[in-house]
């Protein structure tokens, strides 16, 4: 076995890599650029080697840089990660010449699969099931309505040179064939000046799921079962699930057995994933192969109990799988959440700055028989910067079954605390509760169907809501009798906290009444309906954990005037614990709108004004570009909202804004 | 007998409705509470005990003796705030809108009188059109009287003041005296001439909001301490700060049970400090992380952002924080600043609350505007606060304490009890490029030499080991264990016993 082995790579899934090779032994090299000085990958490796400065291609993906700390380091072999250099044959083929152990397949794998058209001609010969469809060219309309025809309905009519939608239709039958060629001919020839046209199958209601493989370098090909990966926003995989609750067996036979000859008939070795989208009728065709470890790879760990980094580096080294296809089963459930650095509040921006809390939630069983496993790359008091990948943590749970998981996962982010940045755990909370999501009825566009105005914070129903009503009370009850005991009271005429309070929240008042004792509280409410909470929060602790009719419930907790801030569930509540007395007087406060803000253009995010695309006095049309601020490597154009004059422009090129400063004023 | 008990029972009915339901209406429609429904939010439930229900005016001029409302326009009286005792007077503004008569000024008076003779702080719920002009020098009188009792209360027993509506002209001067000004949103204002005076005199014009409003106080005047949205809110929060504050100037500040370890370990803040000396971060994150659960009850948070000042517990006692931020104009010292926080450290050492003084200061901010607006004596101000000041005193330096502002800040010479720094720490008489610029004169021209020059400058000076080696830093302490830190040396510092010479008062740089 490799006695060293270097990781070209950063962030959680270097630390994962870290992981399993001091499980077996082996010393690791890890790599950082000038942002990654104080990282966690750094500081869990053996040794670090400094590779340059910031930008990914000044460091990471320079394949000399690497080579270069695996000549100062003395390391064995390489293990790539996924992005940066693990697609690319290049590097693997300087580690070749350099006789240095690349942890991934052989180059030419990586170039057979790594070019879209040679790949989907590649898995036809190995028979893979592609998306049906003409590749050549179609002469005139009646050709164009035969060839639907056979291919089968529904077909999509795409422009050869199209993109961004635009000459591409969507054919049911005969008639629509022939008037979306015509006009998708058209459009092509007047966008692109290149009227080519052909046709494929349209997959509806479509679902990306995926397949493990495993291959040693003795002819040996496993398959670990798929993924679920439907939940993504704009491409962005975000909730994944092993297995699929759509796939029954003999489909899942069939994607894995098709997926292993793809992986034989290109020499494939290592671990790899072959993508697949499937329709609702369970027709599975082939997208593409990933010739590398995938983001969501722990959910097949989870079920499987195989550790993939490990037998990466196994079949590096030339072993034999220890196991066979009828050894490999599916146990129980597994569920990831990708925490994002992105304001779901925010249209999903991107979010950088310091991570004043980063708590994840115990790894490990859980009383209720689950797992926990959070793959991170961050801590408390790190930074997020914004040159790299926004992903700071993949969060899985495991249960028995698909609900029990998804309920491990509900309770797991509740507990995640996370301060200092915008970030994704209320969206992925709301979506753990979307009752399509739990019904398992989900397609690649889930997210934008279910969110087309995007993420406002979760509503909670009735009965969740009175749990936090009856979690606010007690949780009152205990804070307000700690402020009776301060010094100085007058002697007999303390004060005594009283039983009837009223719980404001979400727009809804609940009239409660505690009984107490010394295990918890009793919260009665107006119709008579009991909930018995259960604590040991004390006042000020920031994350509550209660038993609600001995069901646990954890909530992110937070003064504020005359109550608190609650988080759970993707919700972000103010909740107003108040006497009967005070509820009545405070209804008479008037509502406060917030400030008109329209007459600003507000920064989104903390980033680098770029560039000022108008002037003073300038009249700007709706849609118009006004400035451009980098934030995470990105230049984000912002335009007017509607039409107006500019009146002042407050920052320049090369300022460093905050969220929300004025970059320019209107009249 | 029972009529008459009856009597009493009906007099009260009729005081308990002020200026009656139309006025009260009027009132809510604004979404102002009531005299009375403030003090209810304000003190413990029940506990409220009146003065003076029934004291009517005596004018009679104007035809006022046609109506004598009971009360006369102020609920006076006292009560508990978590079972401490208050005194409060709350102004009704249903009853010839609030403005202050001789007899109203004499209520007042009673209860302040009672309050520094039992010592008991005095809050003042301020809503009223002003003086009443029907008693013409009676109502100044009473005016003066109030102010004349807002002089000896302080330093004696802490005097807060929420502006809940109008208050203007004279009436200003009494909340002006008080320790604590908060104001209501939208709802309240305070100038000493109104915009209609300003239009006839200046030609200025300006509304109400924008002369006196919260958002002027808070942010451009520094006359009120903080705002908040509304009648309700303002209340418990007045609420919350009573908690942090002794009774009186005889008592120590008061201890509550705490549920946070003072040994509580916080790794974050070893990354506090960036890398690039010239990288701000957020002083307020230290705070939070050194306070018992995180509760930090910050004063002036809108005015000299520079510098923070606020309250929080150690240990379940309440203490005093100043801390240069960052954020803000590097942390600098400057006039507003100093001001801000002299007139803290002065109202905690008063008070017997142990002061925390964090310092990140690269110095005074220079510039005309600040010479020639005197910060000279305004710096003055809080040096002068520090050095009198004999409550105990904790110092941590996380990062650059140069020159003046050094000594400044709550530093060893200065009485400090206990002066920490933090391995990041940098004591020195300024920053080493400009250090070096002095030093070095003669060989600015050559720029590998300034470089190496500045180089050894940092690497002797840009320490806290050059002033630990003095003993003006007892302690070089980790920032992961600043709580566990500053919580023992609190403790050990509660038997603290320091006086300064007999002296009539002193002759702070005003």
């Amino acid at each position: 076995m490799f006695k060293k082995i270097l990781i070209a790579n950063r962030g959680e899934i270097a630390c994962r890599v870290i992981k399993s090779a001091r499980k077996m032994g082996i010393k690791t090299v890890a790599v950082y650029s000038d942002a990654d000085r104080n990282a966690l990958h750094v500081k869990m490796a053996d040794e670090a080697v400094h590779i340059g400065p910031p930008p990914a291609n000044q460091s990471y993906i320079v394949i000399d840089k690497i080579m270069e700390a695996i000549r100062q380091t003395g390391a064995e072999a390489v293990h790539p990660g996924y992005g940066f250099l693990s697609e690319n044959m290049n590097f693997a083929a300087a580690l070749e010449a350099a006789g240095v152990v690349f942890v991934g397949p052989p180059s030419p794998a990586i170039e057979a699969m790594g070019d879209k058209i040679t790949s989907k001609k590649l898995a036809m010969e190995a028979g893979v099931s592609t998306v049906p469809g003409y590749m050549g060219l179609i002469a005139d309309a009646d050709e164009a309505v035969k060839i639907s025809g056979q291919i089968g309905y529904p077909v999509m009519i795409k422009a050869s040179a199209g993109g961004g939608g635009k000459g591409m239709r969507i054919a049911w039958n005969d008639q629509e064939a022939r008037e979306g060629f015509e006009s998708s001919k058209n459009e092509a020839a007047n966008s692109f000046g290149d009227d080519r046209i052909f046709i494929e199958k349209f997959v509806t209601q479509p679902r990306h799921i995926e397949i493990q493989v495993l291959a040693d370098k003795h002819g040996n090909c496993v398959y670990l079962h798929e993924r679920e990966c439907s939940i993504q926003r704009r491409n962005q995989k975000v909730i994944e699930e092993a297995p699929s609750p759509f796939l029954d067996a003999a489909t899942r036979k069939a994607m894995g057995e098709q997926a292993c000859a793809l992986a034989k008939a290109v020499g494939y070795t290592s671990a790899g994933t072959v993508e697949f989208i499937v329709d609702g009728n369970r027709n599975f065709y082939f997208l593409e192969m990933n010739t590398r470890l995938q983001v969501e790879h722990p959910v097949t760990e989870l079920i499987t109990g195989v550790d993939l980094v490990e037998q990466m580096i196994r079949v590096a080294n030339g072993e034999p799988l220890p196991f066979k296809q009828e050894d490999l089963k599916i146990n129980g459930w597994a569920m990831e959440s990708r925490l994002y650095a992105e304001d779901p509040y925010r249209n999903f921006l991107p979010s950088i700055g310091r991570l004043t809390r980063y708590r994840p939630p115990v790894e490990g069983a859980t009383p209720r028989g689950g797992i926990v496993r959070n793959d991170t790359g961050v801590f408390e008091g790190g930074e997020i910067s914004m040159f790299y990948d926004p992903m700071i943590a993949k969060l899985c749970t495991w249960g028995e079954t698909r609900d029990k998981a998804i309920e491990e996962m509900r309770l797991a982010l509740d507990t995640f605390e996370v301060e200092g940045i915008g970030h994704n755990l209320p969206f992925v909370g709301a979506v753990m509760d979307h009752p399509r999501f739990v019904s398992g009825n989900i397609t690649t566009a889930f997210i934008a169907e279910e969110y087309p105005e995007g993420f406002q914070g979760a509503v909670l129903d009735e009965a969740t809501l009175r749990k936090v009503a009856a979690s606010a009370a007690a949780m009152n009850r205990v804070a307000e009798i700690r402020r009776t005991r301060i010094s100085g009271t007058m002697d007999n005429h303390t004060r005594r906290v009283g039983d009837d309070w009223v719980v404001a929240v979400q727009g809804q008042a609940f009239a409660v009444r505690i009984v107490a004792d010394a295990q918890g509280s009793t919260v009665v409410f107006e119709d008579g309906a009991k909930l018995r909470v259960e604590s040991d929060w004390t006042p000020g602790q920031p994350l509550a954990r209660l038993g609600v009719n001995g069901e646990p419930v954890v909530i992110k907790t937070a003064k504020i005037p005359m109550g608190f801030r609650m988080r759970l569930r993707g919700a972000d509540l103010k909740v107003f614990v108040r006497t009967p007395r005070a509820h009545q007087l405070a209804g008479l406060m008037l509502e406060k709108l917030p400030p008109d803000t329209s007459k600003y253009l507000l920064c989104p995010m903390p980033g680098l004004v770029v560039k000022i695309a108008v002037e003073e006095g300038q009249e700007v049309q709706e849609g118009q570009a006004l400035a451009t601020v980098e934030a995470m490597k990105m230049e984000n154009i912002l335009k007017a909202e509607r039409r107006g004059v500019v009146k002042a422009i407050k920052a320049s090129p090369g300022a460093s804004l905050r969220v929300d400063d004025v970059i320019m004023e209107f009249e | 007998m029972k009529d008459i008990l009856q009597q009493l029972e009906d007099r009260r009915e009729v005081a308990r409705q002020g200026g009656g339901q139309r006025r009260i209406d009027a009132q809510h429609s604004k979404g102002k509470l009531t005299a009375r429904e403030r003090i209810e939010l304000l003190l413990d439930e029940g506990s409220f005990e009146e003065f003076d229900m029934f004291v009517a005016h005596r004018c009679t001029d104007f035809g006022m003796e046609a109506e004598r409302p009971s009360g006369d326009g102020v609920v006076t009286g006292w009560g508990t705030v978590n079972g401490r005792m208050v005194y409060v007077f709350s102004q009704d503004f249903t009853v010839f809108g609030g403005s202050l008569s001789e007899t109203h000024a004499q209520k007042i008076c009673k209860i302040m009188d009672m309050a520094l003779q039992n010592g008991a702080p005095v809050i003042g719920l301020n809503d009223s059109g002003g003086a009443r002009i029907q008693e013409g020098v009676a109502s100044l009188a009473g005016y003066a009287e109030v102010f004349q009792r807002n002089i000896m209360a302080s330093g004696v027993v802490p005097q807060i003041s929420v502006i809940m509506g109008p208050c203007a002209g004279g009436a200003v001067y009494s909340p002006a005296m008080t320790d604590f000004i908060f104001m209501v949103k939208d709802s309240s204002y305070m100038f000493v001439t109104g915009p209609d005076v300003v239009k006839t005199v200046t030609n200025e014009v300006v509304t109400a909001e924008e002369l006196g409003g919260a958002s002027t106080h808070t942010k451009k005047s520094s006359v009120a301490d903080g705002a908040f949205e509304n009648d309700v809110e303002a209340l418990a929060e007045v609420r919350r700060l009573v908690d942090f504050l002794p009774l009186n100037n005889l008592q120590k500040a008061p201890v509550r049970p705490f549920f946070d370890d003072p040994a509580r370990i916080e790794a974050s803040l070893d990354t506090l400090i960036p890398d690039n000396p010239n990288q701000p971060y957020d002083m307020k994150e230290l705070i939070q992380k050194l306070a018992d659960e995180g509760d930090f009850f910050e004063i002036q948070k809108d005015f000299a952002g520079n510098i923070v000042i606020g309250f929080i517990r150690i240990e379940g006692q309440s203490v005093g924080v100043v801390a240069n931020q960052p954020m803000v104009l590097a942390g600098c010292l400057d006039i507003d600043s100093s001001r801000k926080a002299a007139r803290f450290v002065r109202f905690c050492d008063a008070f017997e609350i142990p002061i925390l003084t964090l310092v990140d200061v690269p110095g005074f901010l220079p510039g005309t505007s600040q010479e020639y607006g005197g910060v000279i004596k305004h710096g003055a101000k809080l040096l002068f606060a520090y050095g009198e000041a004999t409550v105990p005193k904790v110092t941590v330096i996380t990062r650059k304490a140069y020159g003046g502002a050094y000594d400044v800040m709550a530093s060893k010479h200065l009485r400090g009890d206990f002066n920490y720094a933090w391995p990041t720490a940098e004591i020195a008489v300024m920053g080493a490029k400009g250090a070096v610029e002095i030093l070095y004169r003669s060989e600015l021209a050559d720029k590998d030499k300034i470089a190496a020059r500045t180089k050894d400058y940092e690497a002797r000076f840009a320490n806290p080991f050059v002033a630990a080696e003095k003993g003006f830093i007892d302690e070089v302490i980790m920032p992961h264990s600043t709580r566990r830190r500053i919580a023992r040396a609190f403790a050990s510092l509660r038997g603290k016993k320091l006086a300064n010479p007999w002296k009539k008062h002193d002759n702070i740089p005003l």
